[in-house]
């Protein structure tokens, strides 16, 4: 049997989970999903679609929100009683961290962002390193393989079964809980979501050359109704907000339109933005390693070429 | 406050990777070496905590040797004092690595406050070293912080994951690991540099172990790009760029 920590935030559904749920059918036919926290229990019609056979609700009165010392605590007592083959979780932030607690308080290993996995003795796991730019073949040497599964390596596929609820009261240590959310929200929120939201995003490097040279990557985004990007150079000389960043350490992004101005394409940063649909770069440089990735580039300066695309823009809108 | 920092001495890749004829490990021999961005600003934290209310910031690595000249330019940015764990330069695996610090930490007359770690190193990725560690040490750990505030011995923290924000609240001594964005991390300056030659750095060499995540062997993941349509060269190429983004939309 496989365990898959299904994740969630107060009982909205995080996708990656699917995917999850999807790589575990891989490896076996008996596939149990588990939620931390009873707001999870709303889940298991799409957990039964995506073929798990039984969903675990692991509760307990101090689980109201997002303990990851706590998630971990719960999966390790739902290992130890149903002795599954392995556990899985979606390679996301939550994720990976939640299984890291499980492997440490089981001290087992853990494999993060796994693209393949192979169960055996020892388990064979192919896991992205430096972003996924190159992948490493290991081996994991235990009984339970607790391993994350990389975001894009599976497509969800439903398959459904009839499924099951089981409700287990999680015992937890003190220490669990010594981490409580005391509140979210609001603006950090707000930029990040622009940038995952927007449909076209105008972004610069350091070939903008300082912050008030980023008023024509705004002018032009405003004009398309896109947000402002920008590489990591930018955010560490402070001439754009860190929300802006897009990339490994940033944000990652997929827009139907990026714009890369002045950026080199390091591939930190094309981490970032390879999902999207089409990339057309402003480069002095026809060399410049962003190129390799894009679909249309214009070599020339963006200080010239940006204004006259957006007149050029303005024109046709009349 | 005392403070110890965890960092790791990485490679500094740019657009591509070459790597070694047995496919374990990156050539490096083109390359420079870092930290990773993430421990850069855990870095910059710690000076700032320790300008602000006194007392020590410790760098603590374990890698081969040569890591020494990561412990400097930090030392060089204003840490007080540095431990190198010596290894033969291979990648230990994340159990090693954590019960290396934790045998580290437990050694030191100094019981840190506040223990920083980057979200996940720049190369391995792991996601976990800092976890296994808070374990080891029975203290708490937030993650993925990118707002911290400190005061009369409480954090409050503030992550970013996903589209949610969210506010943390834990007493110390805690276990916080940081991201990009939480500050801006300085440069080392010239009498920076030269003080660092001066400040004690320790070098031990713990027992390897047997890695239970056990590297076999690297590749280049395959890029399916083929490489950007040129559509000209300056303002004379944006009428067709007006053309393509008709095409695909952008523009009724
Ligand atoms: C672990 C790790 C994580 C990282 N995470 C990120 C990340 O999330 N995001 C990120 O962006 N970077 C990240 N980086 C940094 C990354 O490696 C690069 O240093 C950075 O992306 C380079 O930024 P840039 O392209 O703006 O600058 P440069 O590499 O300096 O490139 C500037 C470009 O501008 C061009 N140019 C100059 N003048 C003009 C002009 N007038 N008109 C048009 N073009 C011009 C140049 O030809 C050049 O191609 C990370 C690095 C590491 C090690
Ligand atoms: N060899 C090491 N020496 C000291 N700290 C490390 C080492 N490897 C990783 N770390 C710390 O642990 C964090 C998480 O690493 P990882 O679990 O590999 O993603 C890093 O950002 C560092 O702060």
């Amino acid at each position: 049997m496989i365990l898959v920590l299904v994740d969630h935030d107060r009982g909205e559904l995080d996708p990656l989970s699917l995917r999850a749920l999807t790589a575990a059918r891989k490896l076996s036919n008996d596939i149990h999903a588990v939620v931390i926290g009873n707001d999870g229990a709303a889940l298991s019609a799409i957990c039964g679609e995506y073929g798990a056979s039984i969903l675990h609700v692991a509760q307990h009165p101090e689980i109201t929100d997002y303990t990851p010392a706590a998630s971990g605590r719960a999966l390790a007592q739902l290992a130890n009683s149903l002795k599954p083959e392995a556990v899985l979780a979606a390679g996301s932030p939550r994720g990976n961290e939640q299984l890291a607690h499980l492997a440490t308080i089981l001290d087992l290993p853990m494999a993060a962002e796994c693209s393949e996995i192979t169960l055996g003795d020892p388990h064979s796991v192919v896991r992205a390193r430096w972003a996924a730019n190159l992948m490493e073949q290991a081996l994991v040497h235990s009984g339970l393989l607790i391993a994350t599964v990389l975001a894009f390596a599976v497509e969800a596929e439903a398959s459904p079964v009839a499924i099951t609820v089981s409700n287990v009261d999680v015992l937890l240590e003190p220490i669990d809980l010594r981490v409580r959310i005391l509140g979210r929200g609001g603006e950090a929120a707000k930029s990040g979501a622009s940038l995952t939201d927007a449909k076209v995003i105008v972004s610069g490097g350091r070939g903008v050359g300082g912050p008030e040279a980023f008023s024509l990557l705004e002018e032009l985004a405003a004009l398309l109704d896109g947000a402002v990007g920008c590489s990591r150079v930018v955010t560490s000389s402070g001439w754009r907000p860190h929300a802006e960043q897009v990339g490994q350490t940033g944000t990652k992004v997929a827009p139907d339109l990026y714009i890369a101005a002045g950026i080199s394409g390091a591939m930190q940063h094309i981490a970032g933005c390879k999902n999207s649909k089409t990339i057309v770069v402003i480069n002095t440089d026809p060399e410049a390693p962003i190129l390799a990735y894009a679909d249309y580039a214009i070599i020339g300066d963006l200080h010239k070429v940006l204004p006259a695309l957006t007149q050029a823009i303005k024109a046709t809108k009349g | 406050m005392d403070i110890l920092v965890c960092l790791k001495r990485v490679p500094l890749a740019g657009s591509t990777f070459l790597l070694t004829p047995d496919s374990r490990d990156i050539n490096t021999d083109f390359l420079g070496f870092g930290i990773s961005p993430h421990e850069e600003n855990a870095v910059e934290a710690g000076v700032q905590l320790v300008e602000q209310m006194g007392g020590t910031l410790t760098l603590l690595t374990l890698g081969p040797t040569d890591a020494e000249e990561q412990l400097r330019t930090q030392l060089a940015i204003g840490a007080t004092r540095g431990i190198l764990l010596e290894t033969e330069g291979e990648d230990w695996d994340p159990q090693a690595t954590a019960a290396a610090l934790v045998e580290a930490i437990n050694a030191e007359e100094t019981k840190f406050d506040l223990i920083l770690f980057g979200a996940e190193s720049a190369d391995s990725a792991g996601y976990q070293i800092h976890i296994r560690v808070a374990h080891a040490l029975s203290r708490p750990i937030v993650t993925n912080v990118k707002t911290m505030k400190i005061e009369n011995g409480i954090a409050q923290c503030e992550r970013a994951v996903g589209s949610v924000r969210e506010l943390y609240e834990t007493t110390l001594p805690a276990v916080i690991t940081v991201r990009d964005g939480l500050n801006i991390p300085r440069y080392p300056s010239v009498p920076g540099r030269i003080q660092a030659r001066k400040k004690p750095i320790e070098h031990k060499k713990p027992e390897p172990r047997v890695p239970k995540l056990e590297k076999v062997s690297l590749s280049v993941s395959p890029s399916n790009s083929t490489g950007a349509q040129i559509l000209g060269t300056g303002v004379e190429a944006v009428p067709a760029l007006v053309d393509v983004l008709r095409t695909i939309g952008v523009l009724a």
